[in-house]
């Protein structure tokens, strides 16, 4: 039986590899931090320099635990693409770039992604 | 014999090292923000605004708004070649992303100079 190519392979079905994960959530936070990221930040500052009573105000509506939550899940996306651009620039150096290093790091970036964030949202908590 | 060049653009070199660049640039600034934030960190507006009246802390977070903005632009553009195959949508589309951190290179300068 001839066997039928090319062959395509369901993204969402196939079990991905760690690397594979990581470099996804590296585009997908890329591109949230792009949108809505950018423009949340530099309306924050500018809330936050405009007048003592912008700056109060900023305050009390970072208070709100829904605005702390999405806050803390933002802190992750860019803990996540600092972490696995850190990896990257590694790499680039020539360092880790053999399967089970690359293995190594890709959960060490992972996890510390998470950690970090965990960290800095008990602390802003 | 018959030579074979392999051309292209020519930019993807540069942009790859410019995404590395840029990259570190950013690093570094969160770095040393992250630092100075957790060693003296601003309890009201008065000490928040001191922090960016000082001009070498403007000009280094001018660079880290232009360092992130470029950064941006590879990224998109990349994203948009991978997966937007109407040359039409794909070109509106980086447009709008160039035209976006145009705007917000003008607001981040703004914002930070007030």
């Amino acid at each position: 039986m001839q066997r039928k190519r090319p062959k395509y392979l369901n993204l969402v079905k196939i079990k991905q590899p760690l690397g594979a994960v990581v470099s996804m959530l590296h585009r997908i936070s890329g591109v949230l931090l792009f949108f809505p990221g950018i423009p949340i930040l530099l309306c924050s500052l500018q809330t936050a320099m405009d007048s003592p009573q912008s700056y109060i105000e900023f305050k009390s509506f970072l208070a709100t635990p829904l605005i702390k939550g999405s806050l803390i899940l933002a802190m992750w996306f860019f803990l996540h693409h600092f972490c696995a651009g850190i990896r990257h620039l590694a790499m680039d150096l020539h360092y880790g770039v053999t399967l089970e290093q690359s293995r190594m790091s890709g959960k060490l970036v992972l996890v510390m992604g998470i950690l970090l964030t965990i960290l800095i949202g008990v602390k802003l908590w | 014999m018959v030579k074979l060049a392999v051309t292209g653009a020519h930019y993807g070199l540069r942009d790859w090292l410019v995404q590395r660049i840029t990259a570190a640039v950013m690093a570094v600034y969160l770095v040393l923000l992250a630092t100075i934030l957790i060693a003296s960190p601003p309890h009201d507006y008065a000490a928040w605004r001191m922090l960016f009246s000082g001009q070498w802390f403007r000009i280094a977070s001018f660079l880290f708004f232009v360092s992130l903005f470029w950064h941006a632009w590879i990224g998109m553009r990349n994203i948009l070649m991978d997966y937007i195959h109407s040359t039409g949508t794909r070109l509106l589309m980086q447009i709008l992303v160039i035209l976006a951190l145009l705007f917000y290179a003008v607001w981040s300068v703004d914002i930070l100079w007030r």
